[in-house]
């Protein structure tokens, strides 16, 4: 297909329901475009269930929900191309190359849904020998659903959702977890799945500790574990270690493109419609806000698709203009706010927050200029999860004053 | 593993011991002469060593010490590899070096590296003042004052020159045994026997290019020139983000004991930061510490503050062969039918293709004859894995013609399918995941295989007949 009126770059959750958003409501040809052989992002190679359960109001597994987004977008009249890799974009012009060539395309507007990954080993600056047997949660479910064989003894870094997942995982490889270690003090999944896991698998969880070393030649022997409270150092005996979450958006795309980066995030800085610092290229899903769920990214695709829409064929409010508002700033415990910029007249449906620490209060405050817009109390405060607030929160905020502030009481 | 051999019944004419590039540009040129050469390596493959885990720069030599072998060896390297490079179609990025003086004491230092480049034969060297060092580096930290510039430093892609000699040697009909410790050597008729694990080489003449291991060589033959001190370098890549804070490559001032900490470019688009330099026992620890790592990071902010905001690709050390003397410590003793090359430090990838000539020349001198006429050898066309030539899944000729080259495997390096099948394809194909990495550069990028990482493995292991467990040294 040449000329889309949208390129959505990414066939993961937040690009698939925001194609699915876009051609249904009659933007013109939307094409999706996704470097892998296979659409449906990350849950595709998850295969616990609970996927779907935000957007799509029921519970599948990972391959399943994927596959569904797919023949949604499909169905509403996009186009989706796998094995398609966009080298570039530039001055409103994608290369795109895939088995059939390069191509350039020009559409209106390009939709960056490029999602996160996990960091791995060398961007923690974790020092050692470089053995085999290192992986990402990410890399070990692609690995065990090929089939391809494991180790025996595997430590986990981390005590996340997606960290019990690795557990799950490499269980089901018939590798045993000696130990899951985490800097925070306690774990920050769902007390089940930790319970679970501590008594039911009897997987050990390390807090206050951190993996600070790796050894063997050839395959990982050993992993060195320093108590952060005493310390003291252990080496336990592991032929494979797990590095999970501590997500990390896949920007390469975006800032080649120019696209300003939020310091925080390190996703690109966008306003509530998506747009980003530079004209005619969007943002959404996990690409901004790394490591929410699967059903937040497909929501955020399709929230930044309706405003899309909404504005399309408009004169108020170009869709594709950089993204302005007021700028959101977070301070306290609080450590990232995605939107970065903000418009109070047309506020976005929610705010996600992250916070870096356990043991704070778990009330948001709003304000501006030092007067409080409103509050919101959360169920939790944890680190490494989703805080979600609604964007009413900062509705009432002047358009003409100071960044508006969020801060955990 | 027998790569290939040459009616290698019977005596050959040369053993050359070790297959990192200094080993594989003698094997090169031996068997072009018509001599015929075994190349033995302990490793799984070639520039398996120190060769794969330098600081990829192409020399000048014009901070070398002047009249010393290395000094000679370095210079005529550069004009020969920089040829052979442009002709394999091996990266080579002209990028040119800056050396940055950050005090009173590096400042007054320039003057007299200036007038060592010009003894060393090196006449384009060029003081700068910290206006013009600015100019040229606007993301320097504050504190850089003064510069010497050198424009024929460039960055290379070091692993493919291994690859190159060790191909074209092969084609010329050397011999390749990988996995081969030489346990031995004893005197024997017309030369020496070569004792491996798997069989005994007898050979006319014996070449030590064994880099870490050449002074335990060295006592095979009862010789005792020199001492190996493995000197550790750790070294950080960044992420190509990265890339857009330098031009050049940033050295900082000499000093006796290392060159210090420099930020290069690399010819795959990323940024190196290092080496540490650290004297060592063990001769296989390359492991990185917690401590170097926080030492060249401080150098990092000190030289380029905006380089340590960007993430770490890649961490890793490499141990050079150094010797405690200042030049190359290459020998011929006639006698014993044997010539050593010891001592060959960071610049010896630069310099190989000038010590493979230089070790030529000495095994004439010594009354050397080979056994074969001199063969026209073909300078073998490798694959263009530089950011500065056109990859293949940007080339549309390539992708029209085969699909699989608009295949992407990884991502992160833009490594097509198609590539991947020629690398097992190869005269030399790969013997595992790390030899896969250097032929291609696959998952070599900064997400480490969490995309492509089992993908890459399958391929493998569809291609080659691998088994997957032996690949990543799976516990049994």
């Amino acid at each position: 297909m040449s000329g889309p009126a949208v390129l959505v770059v990414g066939a993961g959750p937040a690009g698939l329901t925001a194609a699915r958003e876009l051609a249904r409501r009659g933007v013109g040809p939307v094409l999706v475009v996704e470097r892998e052989a296979e659409a449906g992002g990350v849950p595709r190679h998850c295969d616990h269930t609970g996927f779907g359960l935000q957007d799509l109001r029921r519970s599948l597994t990972g391959p399943a929900y994927a596959r569904l987004l797919v023949r949604r977008a499909e169905e509403a009249g996009a186009t989706v191309a796998v094995s398609t890799t966009v080298a570039e974009v530039c001055d409103g012009a994608a290369t795109l190359v895939g088995p059939g060539g390069i191509e350039v395309v020009r559409p209106r507007a390009v939709l960056l849904a490029t999602g996160a990954r996990e960091r791995p080993r060398p961007a923690r600056l974790v020092p050692g020998d470089r053995p085999a047997g290192v992986f990402t949660t990410g890399q070990l479910q692609q690995w065990v659903r090929r089939g391809l064989p494991v180790g025996r003894r595997a430590v986990v870094v981390g005590a996340e959702h997606v960290s019990y997942s690795a557990v799950l995982t490499l269980r089901h490889a018939g590798v045993r977890t000696v130990a899951m270690v985490t800097d925070l003090p306690r774990h920050q999944s769902l007390a089940g799945f930790a319970a679970l896991t501590r008594w039911g698998l009897r997987v050990p969880l390390r807090t206050s500790a951190r993996v600070v070393g790796l050894h063997g030649h050839g395959r990982l022997e050993t992993v060195e574990v320093r108590d952060l409270t005493t310390g003291a150092v252990e080496r336990l005996a592991a032929d494979t270690v797990v590095f999970s979450a501590d997500w990390v958006p896949d920007h390469d795309l975006a800032r080649r493109a120019g696209v300003g980066l939020d310091p925080s995030t390190l996703g690109p800085r966008t306003d509530a419609r998506g747009r980003t610092s530079v004209p005619g290229v969007l943002a959404a899903g996990n690409l901004v806000h790394p490591g929410e769920t699967a059903g937040m990214a497909a929501l955020a695709g399709r929230d930044v698709a309706r405003r899309l829409v909404a504005t399309w064929a408009t004169a108020a409010g170009d869709p594709v203009a950089p993204a302005s508002g007021l700028a959101v700033t977070v301070s306290g415990p609080l450590a990232s706010v995605t939107p970065a910029l903000v418009d109070p007249a047309d506020p976005p449906e929610r705010l996600l927050l992250r916070t870096d620490a356990f043991g704070t209060g778990r009330t948001v405050v709003a304000t501006q200029d030092g007067v409080e817009l409103g509050r919101h109390r959360l169920r939790h405060a944890t680190p490494g999860r989703a805080l979600r607030v609604p964007g009413a929160v900062v509705a009432g905020a002047d358009p003409g004053g100071g960044p508006l502030g969020l801060t955990l009481a | 593993m027998t790569v290939t051999e040459r009616a290698a019944d019977g005596v050959v004419d040369v053993v050359v011991v070790g297959a990192g590039v200094v080993g594989c540009a003698i094997a090169r040129r031996l068997a072009g002469d018509g001599a015929r050469v075994v190349l033995v390596d302990r490793a799984g493959d070639v520039g398996a060593g120190t060769s794969k885990a330098n600081t990829a720069i192409l020399h000048t030599g014009f901070d070398t010490v002047p009249g010393s072998l290395e000094s000679q060896l370095v210079a005529r390297g550069h004009e020969l590899l920089s040829a052979y490079a442009a002709e394999a179609g091996i990266a080579v990025d002209r990028t040119g070096a800056l050396l940055v003086a950050w005090d009173d004491e590096q400042e007054a230092a320039l003057p007299g590296l200036a007038a060592k480049a010009e003894a060393n034969g090196y006449t384009e060297a060029v003081l700068v003042d910290a206006a013009e060092v600015r100019r040229r580096e606007p993301h320097l930290g504050p504190a850089a004052r003064a510069g010497l510039l050198v424009p024929g430093e460039w960055a290379i892609d070091p692993w493919s020159v291994s690859l190159a000699f060790a191909t074209e040697a092969v084609a010329a009909g050397a011999g390749l045994r990988l996995d081969t410790p030489v346990t031995g050597v004893v005197p024997g008729g017309d030369g020496l026997e070569v004792c491996t694990p798997d069989a005994v080489i007898r050979t006319r003449w014996l070449v030590n290019a064994a880099g870490l291991g050449a002074d335990l060589v060295d006592r095979m033959l009862g010789r005792d020139d020199f001492t190996v001190v493995p000197r550790r370098g750790q070294l950080l890549v960044f992420d190509k983000a990265a890339r857009r804070l330098l031009t050049h490559i940033l050295l900082p001032v000499p000093t006796e004991r290392s060159k210090g900490v420099l930020v290069s470019p690399t010819t795959w688009g990323n940024v190196l930061l290092g080496p540490t330099a650290e004297d060592l026992e063990d001769r296989t620890d390359t492991a990185t510490t917690a401590d170097g790592t926080a030492d060249l990071l401080a150098a990092g902010r000190r030289i380029l503050p905006l380089l340590v905001d960007e993430e770490v690709t890649a961490a890793y050390a490499g141990l050079r062969a150094a010797t405690g003397r200042r030049d190359y410590c290459i020998r011929s003793h006639p006698d014993l039918h044997y010539v050593t090359v010891g001592g060959i430090r960071s610049t010896g990838l630069t310099a190989s293709p000038a010590i493979a000539e230089h070790v030529a020349g000495l095994l004439a001198e010594a009354g050397a004859q080979w056994s074969g006429d001199p063969v026209a050898t073909a300078v073998p066309s490798m694959p263009p894995l530089g950011e500065s030539q056109l990859r293949p899944m940007r080339d549309p000729v390539r992708i029209a013609a085969d699909p699989e080259y608009g295949r992407a495997l990884c991502h992160c390096e833009q490594v097509s399918r198609g590539e991947v099948r020629d690398a097992c394809a190869a005269p030399l194909p790969p013997g595992g995941l790390e030899g896969l990495r250097r032929r291609t550069r696959a998952m070599n990028g900064r997400c480490q295989g969490f995309y492509c990482g089992a993908e890459v493995v399958a391929l493998l292991v569809e291609l080659t007949g691998a088994d997957p467990a032996a690949l990543t040294a799976v516990p049994r």
